[in-house]
């Protein structure tokens, strides 16, 4: 295949660019729209509201979750908020800020021209739900409340209490189940997306399985999304729902959709740690738990199994207020984690495994007493006694980073649309705006962006722009994709090994947090390299799945996703070693200042790397989307 | 239920007729019956008590209370009517709901714990059958005189009727208990009538409840001072 | 580490007779999560060769409301205001018997184990459950002004997770805490009012033709929930349905968009 990344980012003075464009792009006759067939993989932020937006529209949209009901997808677990340049608080915010910050936080290796959409369409996104009857917090004069987030400079973060994710997500929910109440919307819930069918070069359709009745069918349309989120479940352990899978985006990618900066993913430093090996996922807690809590560990070794509060406090050591003076505990995520990997490598972490560090409120509950400090993070300490049994008044809590949130994803051109004509990918499984790390308060913004108001769009201006064959579950190319689907389950089933598929899952997880996690290098992503497709041989002769596939059979599910981290996790370790400098959440230990801050390497490294995929054990094919940035000129950030 | 999941009971349910007999139509409507039917039962056991606590104050000013209800000019039909009305919509719509709740959980738990609910509440589908054969005994006895025992009926006399009546200890015991049951009935049933009629407000919610214990507690307490203390010779 | 007995309910699918299988637990570690002592649980099965318990359960972290059973006959657990997901090991004593059940409701038929069918839900959110309000139709946010106190318990009542434990709870079945939280969450918000009084008829509608039991006050529901949900928005979901049986002129409304 001959492939010419053309990101059809409009050019011009950048803030006409997106009104230009949507000038320019082909309308849809109204009467026209409901002759169109449109799929919508994924009810989350993205997929819920790009389903709801179409189908309002006209056109037929059928929309897939894996989960029993749209309501469930793990956009539900954003806390924080969501960013926009609305400047109600006359601090000095606007969209070009917000853009700048956007492309400074992705540490230059964002598109410029989607960085600066995300912003413009910001402020649309909070009228939208607004109306919609999300129950923002609101001032007593009736206004909306905003807060600083994250380390922004300005308050431009709206939100929810805790629970942002859940009604902006349960706002797209509504919406979504009116368009299924006017008939323009059908929906699959409890159907899973096993491959995706090209006829022509075309996105014509997806091969998707029943998970209730375990029925295989082809489903088939004019085009189609995908909006199936990250892969941070290739580190098993992350802050993801069990059930979040790189399948769809995977499926997509070996059907010719290339796989843009798999090797950027972001860790959150502020999460409860494990507590042993039953562990199936990680709880994260709001970072503004650094606003008042002190991060430490013993200075010496033989104290890491000591109560905390029988270590004096000459014998602690509180590094990060020690090596950033002037930003202290609230140094950015990346940084804030990686030292706490440094401490506890060096044996100092606390806790079970040693896989732990200090965040403590004593200091806090002295200066501001308990009732201030329950009245700041009552829920969050609440919820951390809840797991680990511990009350953080007395004792400290312990945290540890986690897998958050994955920017790589399918690569997508300025319309969302992968290379593959007529597939779109919005929302987290994309890979488009938030460069090599993600702004806090920016994930809901960008996926709320991409389903309400960018998709509903670019969708139109493909369809209106083809002329498409009319295609039924009897082409060529649908039968052999359900062929291949139908083997592939059929294969899973028939290993009849002896390990389970959460098994090999929670040996790649490790191995890729150990070698591909917080901190990168060359040794130890060769080590994965080789070490992954062992893992996969070995999946692949000594699987054990029970049951069926003509059943809910969730060992069945769980092992086809495996089987797709399986050959991701070969991708993500290539591309993190290719990529030979430290960017963002993309940390090379080779390549840093004599601080210890990330270098990155604009000169070699200013693109989006974009793969290709070969075949099972292939190398894939590293294609380059070079990045300029007009307006942000990329800079070295310190935060000593 | 066949082996798959939602779409087989893809129904769309047309709401009610707009209007209040099509209150009858949904459970939440069914709830506002039975809380106004029962908010006119209650209204009435409490003017009843009240007439029959007369009975303190002598023979003469209960009996001239007893003529001047059956003197009011029909009036008293229209009570009577209106009564039995609240009476059948009461009981007609208990049943449906009942049954609705039965087929709601074909299957039962094995293990079940209840937190927050209490005897009055679980067991509002017995103390409502056992006022309803107390009423009926109650209307047999008191009204019409014509139940069987040792008890001399006179109209003109609701005095005597009543010391009479309530000089036998089994009879007194059986209106004492069926008040206790009217006790848990009210119990529950007063407090939720607010709730189901949506009278609920955060700042008035502790003072419905206090109130509709007191009502509770009052009618039934008032109710059986009257048996108890014809049994106790206090009244005779 | 504890030991414990489990008793869980196994059934094939839908249309089949299930039962409770006994199962005995050692080594629980009182850090475990209740869905990770399954999880231990299904690992052991599929060593052994049986067919491991499905449950559904998603974000593990309380709230995406996809996990619930009844353990123990309580909805969740014994934890207050806790999903399954977030119950842990330590609310069990060495030695404890757990009996481990689906939600039973008529509305909600199994499907398998202990997962069950609440599509139910998704379709009383459809009869009404929304805002009309076309992508990009929507005027500028602080134009239209909402009382931090209306704000406020709007939320309140946006919080629930559709997990069903309010129906699981319930003597009767009944879904009307599930149905006041949305009408209450709309209803609350300036917003919601064009379509309020059209909204709870025909939510209201749905509800009783999914097969719901009605509401007897018994308070079950706000006991299990694990968002705390308080029965005064079944109070003024009876108090909308009131009014809009009541006022007939919303009935054209009704005709005309219809």
């Amino acid at each position: 295949m001959d492939i010419q990344l053309k990101s059809n980012a409009p050019t011009g003075e950048i803030s006409q660019r997106w009104e230009k464009h949507r000038f320019d792009m082909k309308l849809v006759n109204p009467a026209n729209k409901r002759k169109y067939n449109v799929i919508v993989v994924g009810s989350g932020l993205a997929g819920g509201a790009a389903a709801a937006s179409l189908g309002e529209l006209g056109y037929n949209v059928k929309c897939f979750c894996y989960q029993d009901s749209p309501r469930r997808a793990h956009s539900i677990a954003a806390q924080g908020g969501i960013n926009a340049a609305k400047n109600y608080q006359n601090d000095g915010d606007s969209i070009y800020r917000l853009f700048y910050d956007t492309v400074k936080g992705g540490d230059f290796r964002a598109r410029e021209s989607n960085v600066f959409r995300l912003a413009e369409i910001s402020v649309n996104i909070i009228d939208q739900c607004a109306a919609q009857g999300v129950p923002f917090a609101r001032e007593y004069s009736g206004h909306l409340a905003n807060r600083s987030f994250g380390g922004a400079q300005v308050s431009r973060t709206f939100y929810a209490r805790g629970q942002t994710g859940q009604q902006l997500l349960l706002g797209a929910y509504q919406a979504l189940w009116k368009q299924i109440a006017d008939g323009k919307v059908k929906m699959y819930p409890r159907t899973e997306m096993l491959d995706r069918v090209v006829v022509n070069g075309r996105a014509r359709g997806i091969i998707v399985r029943d998970m209730v009745s375990g029925k295989i069918e082809a489903q088939m349309a004019d085009a189609v999304i995908l909006a199936t989120g990250g892969y941070g479940n290739v580190f098993y352990l992350s802050t993801n729902a069990k059930g979040c899978n790189v399948m769809a985006a995977w499926r997509a990618h070996r059907r010719g959709a290339l796989f843009a900066n798999p090797c950027y993913t972001q860790i959150h430093p502020t999460c409860i740690p494990v507590s042993g090996d039953h562990q199936s996922k990680l709880t994260l807690m709001s970072e503004s738990l650094r606003n008042d809590g002190r991060v430490w560990v013993p200075k010496r070794k033989e104290d890491v199994g000591k109560a905390p509060g029988s270590i004096a406090e000459a014998d602690r050591d509180y590094y990060l207020e020690r090596k950033y003076p002037s930003f202290g505990n609230l140094v950015p995520r990346d940084i804030a984690s990686r030292n706490a990997k440094d401490v506890c490598d060096e044996g100092r972490g606390v806790g079970p495994g040693g896989l732990g560090v200090y965040l403590d409120f004593a200091d806090a509950i002295k200066r501001l007493g308990e009732a201030a400090v329950a009245e700041r993070y009552g829920n969050l300490f609440d919820m951390y006694e809840r797991i680990t049994g511990e009350n953080p008044y007395k004792v400290p809590m312990r945290i540890f980073p986690a897998i958050h949130y994955t920017m790589g994803g399918l690569w997508v051109d300025y319309n969302l649309m992968s290379n593959v004509p007529g597939l779109f990918v919005g929302g987290e499984a994309n890979f488009s705006d938030h460069g090599a790390n993600r702004l806090g308060a920016s994930a809901l913004m960008q996926g709320l962006a991409d389903g309400y108001f960018v998709l509903p769009y670019t969708v139109g201006h493909y369809l209106a722009q083809q002329k498409l064959e009319p295609v039924d579950a009897n082409t060529a190319e649908t039968k052999a994709a359900l062929a291949a689907v139908n083997d592939r389950v059929n294969k899973l089933l028939s290993i009849k090994g002896t390990r389970s598929a959460d098994s090999f899952h929670k040996e790649l997880g490790k191995l890729c947090w150990d070698k591909c996690g917080m901190a990168r290098d060359a040794t130890g992503l060769g080590e994965a390299l080789k070490r992954i497709p062992e893992l996969r041989d070995e999946f692949w002769k000594n699987l054990r799945v029970p049951g069926t596939g003509a059943e809910l059979n969730q060992s069945l599910e769980k092992a086809g996703r495996v089987a797709d981290f399986l050959e991701f996790a070969e991708l993500m370790c290539l591309d993190a070693l290719q990529r030979e400098e430290s960017c963002g959440g993309h940390f090379r230990t080779e390549f840093q200042t004599e601080e210890g801050e990330a270098k990155r390497d604009d000169e070699k490294f200013s693109y989006v790397a974009a793969w290709e995929w070969k075949g099972v054990g292939e190398p894939p094919v590293l294609h380059k989307e070079h990045l300029d940035f007009e307006y942000v000129h990329p800079s070295q950030r310190s935060y000593k | 239920m066949a082996n798959t999941t939602a779409p087989s009971r893809d129904l769309r349910a047309l709401p009610a007729a707009p209007g209040p007999l099509g209150l009858l139509d949904s459970t939440i409507g069914q709830k506002i019956v039975m809380a106004t039917t029962g908010a006119i039962l209650v209204g009435f056991v409490l003017f009843h008590f009240i007439g029959n606590a007369l009975i303190f104050a002598g023979p003469e000013a209960i009996n001239d209370y007893s003529h001047l209800l059956h003197h009011s000019h029909g009036l008293i039909w229209v009570a009577r009517a209106v009564l039995l009305l609240a009476v059948v919509l009461h009981i007609a719509t208990a049943l449906r709901l009942t049954a609705k709740n039965a087929s709601a959980r074909p299957q039962p738990y094995k293990v079940k714990r209840d937190i927050a609910t209490n005897y009055a509440a679980r067991t509002m589908v017995w103390s409502g059958p056992i006022l309803l054969g107390f009423l009926l005994y109650h209307l047999a006895h008191l009204t019409f005189g014509v139940t069987p025992g040792p008890y001399q009926h006179s109209p003109e006399d609701v005095y005597s009727n009543l010391v009479n009546g309530f000089s036998i200890p089994w009879v007194s015991g059986l209106y004492i208990v069926s008040m206790l049951s009217l006790g848990y009935h009210l119990f529950h049933g007063v407090w939720s009538m607010f709730q189901s009629l949506g009278i609920n407000h955060s700042a008035y919610n502790p003072r419905i409840k206090h109130a509709a214990i007191g009502l509770a507690l009052f009618i039934t307490l008032g109710n059986i001072s009257i048996p108890l203390s014809v049994l106790l010779g206090l009244v005779h | 580490m504890m030991r414990l007995k489990l008793h869980v309910w196994r059934q094939k699918s839908g249309g089949t007779q299930g039962s409770f299988a006994d199962y005995d637990m050692t080594d629980v570690s009182a850090d475990m999560s209740f869905l990770e002592m399954l999880d231990v649980l299904n690992e052991k099965l599929t060593a052994d060769g049986s067919d491991p318990i499905a449950f559904d359960h998603d974000c593990r972290e309380g709230i995406c409301g996809a996990c619930g059973m009844v353990v123990n006959g309580e909805p969740h657990g014994p934890r207050k205001a806790t999903t399954t997901c977030q119950l842990h090991m330590r609310s069990f004593k060495d030695g404890d018997e757990l009996w481990i059940e689906p939600w039973r409701a008529e509305a909600f038929p199994v499907i398998k184990d202990l997962v069950v069918d609440r599509s139910a839900f998704d379709r009383v959110i459809q009869a009404g459950g929304y805002i009309s309000v076309r992508s990009g139709s929507a005027p500028e946010a602080n134009s239209t002004l909402v009382p931090k106190l209306d704000a406020d318990a709007a939320f309140d009542a946006a919080q629930c997770i559709g997990c069903g434990a309010c129906v699981a709870a319930c003597p009767n079945a009944s879904a009307m805490l599930f149905v006041s939280a949305k009408v209450s969450h709309l209803g609350h918000l300036p917003q919601g009012q064009p379509e309020r009084y059209a909204r709870v008829r025909k939510m209201v509608a749905q509800m009783d033709a999914e097969g719901f039991g009605g509401c007897t006050n018994h308070k079950e529901c706000e006991a299990a929930c694990p968002k705390e949900i308080s029965i005064s928005h079944i109070a003024r979901l009876n108090r909308d349905l009131l009014k809009a049986q009541l006022t007939a002129a919303e009935e054209k409304k009704v005709s005309e968009s219809a």
